[in-house]
């Protein structure tokens, strides 16, 4: 295999945004029919090496040498959900229109990749697992030999990680080049041939796949023993009963959240836990669904559901409790309670006057944190709080949530990441197709995504 | 829409900009003029003359259309401000003007104490009733109100039509016009023989309460919340968003209501066809102008009613068609959205 | 007359009537396609009437027609260049751009016209039979005996759908309208396919405009134009963003303006004439009412191409 020369080298690239540098002397190299890891932690310099190597934007030094088309598969998907599939595809191929000629060749396309995809559906109505399908049918369709995947099992259950892993080897096993972008060790110990790990923008392990152990990927990652994954918190059931789910919401007996529970949930997007999760904040009306006490919620959407951008810090401390406060405003005290917000939540980068998008989004969530928490709801929810947040961010935002329910509330948090959600939870529920039901916090790994799924543990 | 929130802190808003945008503007009219073959010079004396050369042209001209364009201009920036954009003015006012036409021959017998506050009231009442369609449109249908207030500033000018030549058409049947209002209904001068009325006075006390109220009450908030970001202002405030835009919009058409029945009450004393010059889309520029901010909008008011007044003077005098002014009215717009648009 | 004369005359009354409305629309339809909602479109169908009228009055409806597209294109420019790159609201500068054309209109008409305009008289474009087709009972005078605007109006239907579902322009330029975002992706031109829409639609709004003064009214007179444009908006809601449906939508519209003809062909008093004045304004309403929930915007209309959707 080694015989085969690359089709994508990235030599010595450093870059820096403003005086931070990003990436300190970075070469890789992948060949046809390789799958190569690049790991590290949020912040360690992934996306901008990739972003070089697709060419949206110019190392400051450093060679790219391209010898075939790369291209790059989002996290977010790209496609036009009004658009069929066949349309998407032409519009990513550069072929002349969507029309029958683009079917067609759609079809065609779809058969050579062994994609279960219909070239005439609307993409609004494909599922997750299909949606990242055809992200990687138009990184296909461009002709590329050279896909970059970044972080492609984040939104699929386990099962389907699996068949994803699957359709990587086979189009390695075509002649592809593949970079796949994770920080999840299991998956690419089991698929990937050769591995890069950057940490903070440097190099910290290069090399074949075979003989790494997660020990020593982690390692290379965090810099030392890999943290503690599991933490211990007080056995769950011993506060007061704060949140009951029943049925048609449950099968059988119905859930009681209790405070002092650090409640997490687990599911594929588009289950309805969206929706479970504004009806336990009181946000929406859901049949089953009872809370007593008071709620507070950390909306998945930072930027355009719990923050107003161009306001200042204190009208957004306003906002959360202008529907219930005084008539008339008093900014003076509000500009105080904000300041003090700030330094017990430890915000940095803003003053109580500084509008909301001049912070960045570790302390915007921070800022949301203190000012949901702060008014000590009984029941808090939290929706993939730790999103884009590097990992001291996502470290404190675990603390703060701990902290919330070890002085009292019951905290409910959904994550993309299943395993942020075992980590952090001390009571598992899994929700598939708008039922919900609790699984033993040490269930494996492997048995929660069957459940995802729906499938009997 | 786009347009920068203007901090609450910022109590006069940039003078620098607004004159400006409209120097610019009048600036780009007259070079229009000039290539049109227009005599611009005579054009531009005849508009200062008409604005502000004499005090009969600022207290009998200026101050005259000033008064409706403040009102307007405030209804526009209340429902921008919270997100919803009234292009209904125009009919508003038309219907301002009905409502306060056909309660103003009623009220003959009644002290203008009474009298007044009724035909300003039945301004307000007819112009919210006018955008009631619309925001039923916005609440249960979801068709934006931009254009169903538009399409019914037409079937208000049908209304109109049809009041002067029907129902409040004029004793002897020969005008497509009202008879006078009562003498008790009408809005008295406030330096006579001055033409500059009560209602100038009224439109700066509704933009002193609208200051406050944006400043400092809750519901002032409220508004620049739901328009900033209306899912922040439902996810995290738990506003009703639908419900707050439904109220500005009815406020909204009061006051452009308001407006016309002060046009009534207080200038022409009779309903006529046409008696907006376009109104209703000045108030826009006035709006923008004034950057959405009640002391911006008294100045932006005052300013465009100068170019009302000094339009009648420049058509008289230097024989340029009044439409023109119109020019400016979009130059300054156009200006103020680029010059206040978000970045990013 | 017979019912049947009078069903005839409604009929070509209606199309007639319709073809601006048609025209204007399908150009509003390519426009919102690409996200660019014109409300300048009324300002584009402005100056496309004063155009014509310009050349025809020297004699030539080629001139006109020219002179029209030429109004219409800088109304659109206008709009895309303050909206699409200077990514001002496209909403608010809209309604600048229809309010700069009043003006500009009203004193280039004063300019040359006089004040006497009100008097203009405009040779008009005479109706075509088209042979054969002309000659079908009924459908043939409806149809087919009508100006040759009203025919550019009846290719421009498929070709409208062509463009936009069958070409590459058309795949990007809808790209452009839904998501404008992966569009860029794609490596979509994003604001210059705006642009090339909201360009395509001033031309078609101001051949609308040439159509009301050449082929009905045959003259020009300050606002002429009288909301026909914000109705051919309302006829896109209706129509679904679809030439097909568009052209049902104008018919709809032309009938409801038709029908004071037919009102007054028919003498029926009583009926105020200012409702019939205000009919295609009402129906507008309803239709929108009654459009919107089946039919779905392109999610990028009227946003900022930058902006998250």
């Amino acid at each position: 295999m080694s015989a085969r020369p690359p089709l994508l080298t990235l030599s010595h690239i450093s870059h820096h945004f403003g005086a931070a540098p990003v990436l300190d002397d970075v070469s890789l190299a992948v060949r046809a029919g390789e799958v190569h890891a690049l790991l590290g932690e949020n912040g360690a310099g992934k996306t901008t090496l990739m972003r070089i190597a697709t060419g949206a934007i110019a190392a400051r030094d450093g060679s790219v040498a391209r010898e075939a088309p790369v291209a790059m598969v989002h996290q977010h998907f790209t496609s036009i959900p009004a658009f069929t599939v066949a349309e998407n595809l032409a519009l990513a191929a550069g072929w002349p229109h969507g029309g029958p000629r683009g079917r067609d060749r759609a079809a065609e396309l779809i058969a050579r990749i062994g994609l279960p995809l219909d070239p005439t559906a609307r993409v609004d109505g494909l599922s997750v697992q299909l949606r990242q399908r055809l992200e990687i049918a138009q990184a296909l369709a461009t002709s590329a030999r050279v896909l970059l995947l970044d972080e492609p099992t984040a939104v699929l259950a386990p099962r389907e990680v699996a068949e994803l892993l699957s359709l990587v080897r086979r189009l390695a096993a075509e002649g592809a080049a593949i970079v796949l972008i994770s920080h999840k060790l299991a998956e690419v110990l089991e698929v990937a041939d050769t591995v890069t790990v950057l940490r903070a923008g440097r190099v910290t392990l290069h090399g074949p796949m075979a003989g790494q152990t997660a020990t020593s990927l982690s390692e290379a990652m965090i810099g030392g023993a890999m943290p503690p994954r599991e933490v211990t918190l007080p056995a769950p059931g011993g506060g007061e009963p704060l949140v009951r789910l029943g049925p048609p919401l449950v099968a059988d007996a119905p859930l009681v959240l209790h405070a002092g529970d650090v409640v997490g949930i687990a599911a594929i997007e588009g289950n309805g836990q969206r929706d479970l999760l504004r009806a336990i904040a009181g946000h929406r009306a859901l049949a089953g669904v009872e809370v007593e006490g008071t709620t507070g919620l950390v909306p998945e959407d930072r930027g355009l559901e719990g923050l107003i951008g161009g306001f200042t810090l204190t009208e957004n401390l306003l906002l959360a409790e202008v529907r219930d406060g005084p008539a008339w405003l008093g900014w003076g005290a509000l500009e105080e309670r904000t300041a003090t917000l700030l330094t017990r939540w430890d915000v940095r980068g803003g003053t109580p006057r500084s509008a909301a998008r001049a912070l960045s989004g570790g302390n915007q969530q921070k800022f949301i944190l203190g000012r949901t928490l702060g008014q000590a709801p009984d029941v808090v929810v939290a929706e993939d709080p730790t999103r884009g947040l590097d990992v001291a961010a996502t470290a404190e935002v675990h603390a703060r949530l701990r902290t919330a329910a070890a002085e009292g509330a019951c905290v409910v948090v959904h994550a993309s990441d299943l395993d942020e959600v075992r980590s952090l939870a001390t009571r598992l529920l899994v929700m598939h197709e708008g039922v919900v039901r609790e699984l033993p916090r040490d269930t494996p790994r492997a048995s929660v995504g069957d459940a995802m799924l729906g499938l009997p543990a | 829409m786009n347009t920068t929130v203007v901090s609450r802190r910022a109590a006069v808003p940039d003078l620098v900009l607004t004159l400006g945008a409209f120097l610019l503007g009048l600036a780009l009219l007259l070079a229009f003029l000039s290539v049109a073959g227009f005599d611009a010079a005579a054009g531009l004396a005849a508009l200062w003359r008409g604005a502000f050369g004499s005090r009969y042209a600022l207290l009998s001209a200026t101050l005259v259309p000033a008064a409706p364009l403040l009102l307007l201009g405030l209804a526009f920036a209340l429902a921008a401000r919270a997100g919803a954009l009234n292009i209904g003015m125009e009919g508003q006012f038309a219907m301002g003007a009905i409502g306060a036409t056909w309660v103003g021959l009623a009220v003959g017998g009644w002290s203008p104490l009474l009298a007044i506050p009724a035909v300003l009231a039945a301004g307000l009442v007819a112009g919210a009733a006018w955008i009631v369609v619309p925001v039923v449109l916005r609440w249960r249908f979801g068709v934006t109100e931009v254009i169903s207030t538009l399409l019914l500033n037409f079937v208000a000018e049908a209304a109109v039509s049809w009041a002067v030549t029907g129902p409040l058409q004029e004793a002897s049947r020969s005008y497509p016009q009202s008879d006078p209002i009562a003498m008790s209904a009408r809005l008295p001068r406030l330096l006579p023989p001055d033409r500059v009325h009560l209602g100038f006075v009224v439109a700066l006390a509704i933009a002193a309460v609208l200051w406050v109220i944006l400043a400092r009450h809750r519901l002032g908030f409220v508004w620049r919340a739901v328009g900033a970001s209306p899912r922040a202002a439902t996810v995290t405030g738990r506003l009703p968003v639908e419900r707050v835009a439904a109220t500005v919009l009815l406020l909204s058409g009061a006051l452009a209501g308001l407006g016309g029945a002060i046009e009534v009450s207080g200038v022409s004393a009779a309903l006529y066809q046409n008696l907006s010059p376009g109104y209703g889309f000045t108030a826009i520029a006035v709006a923008l102008l004034g950057r959405l901010h009640p002391a911006g909008i008294v100045v932006a008011a005052i300013l465009f009613g100068a170019l009302q007044a000094g339009a009648g003077a420049m058509q008289r005098d230097a024989g340029i068609p009044a439409v023109a002014v119109h020019v400016v009215q979009a130059v300054v717009i156009l200006v103020m959205l680029l010059a206040t648009r978000r970045r990013g | 007359m017979s019912d049947d004369a009078i069903l005839i005359g409604f009929g070509a009354a209606t199309v007639r009537v319709a073809t601006p409305l048609l025209l204007a629309a399908l150009g509003e339809t390519v426009s919102e396609r690409g996200g660019v909602l014109n409300l300048g479109i009324e300002g584009a169908m402005l100056g496309g009437a004063l155009g014509a009228a310009v050349g025809a009055a020297q004699g030539s409806a080629v001139v006109g027609l020219a002179l029209a597209v030429a109004a219409g294109l800088v109304a659109a420019l206008l709009l895309a260049a303050v909206s699409v790159w200077g990514r001002a609201d496209q909403i608010i500068a809209g309604t600048a751009v229809t309010l700069a054309a009043v003006g500009v209109t009203g004193l280039v008409a004063q300019r040359t016209f006089g004040s006497a305009g009100a008097g203009l008289e405009l040779a008009t474009l005479q109706p075509v039979e088209v042979p054969l087709l002309g000659a079908i009972p009924v459908v043939g005078p409806v149809l087919f005996r009508q100006s040759l605007l009203t025919y550019l109006g009846y290719l421009l239907i498929p070709l409208t759908w062509w463009l936009l579902y069958r070409t590459r322009f058309g795949l990007e330029l809808r790209a452009s309208g839904e998501a404008p975002t992966s569009a860029r992706a794609a490596g979509v031109a994003v604001r210059w396919r705006r642009t090339a829409g909201a360009l395509l639609g001033g031309a078609l709004a101001g051949l609308g405009g040439a159509s009301l003064v050449l082929a009905q009214v045959g003259t020009f007179t300050e606002k002429m134009t009288a909301g026909r444009g914000f109705i051919a908006i309302a006829i896109v809601v209706l129509g679904r963003w679809h030439p097909g449906g568009v052209a049902l939508a104008a018919l709809l519209f032309g009938a409801a303006t038709a029908l004071q003809y037919l009102v007054q062909a028919s003498g029926h008093g009583g009926v105020p004439w200012q409702l019939l004045l205000a009919l295609p304004y009402l129906l507008a309403l309803v239709a929108l009412a009654s459009a919107v929930g089946r039919a779905r915007a392109p999610a990028g209309l009227a946003r900022d191409d930058q902006e998250e959707s």
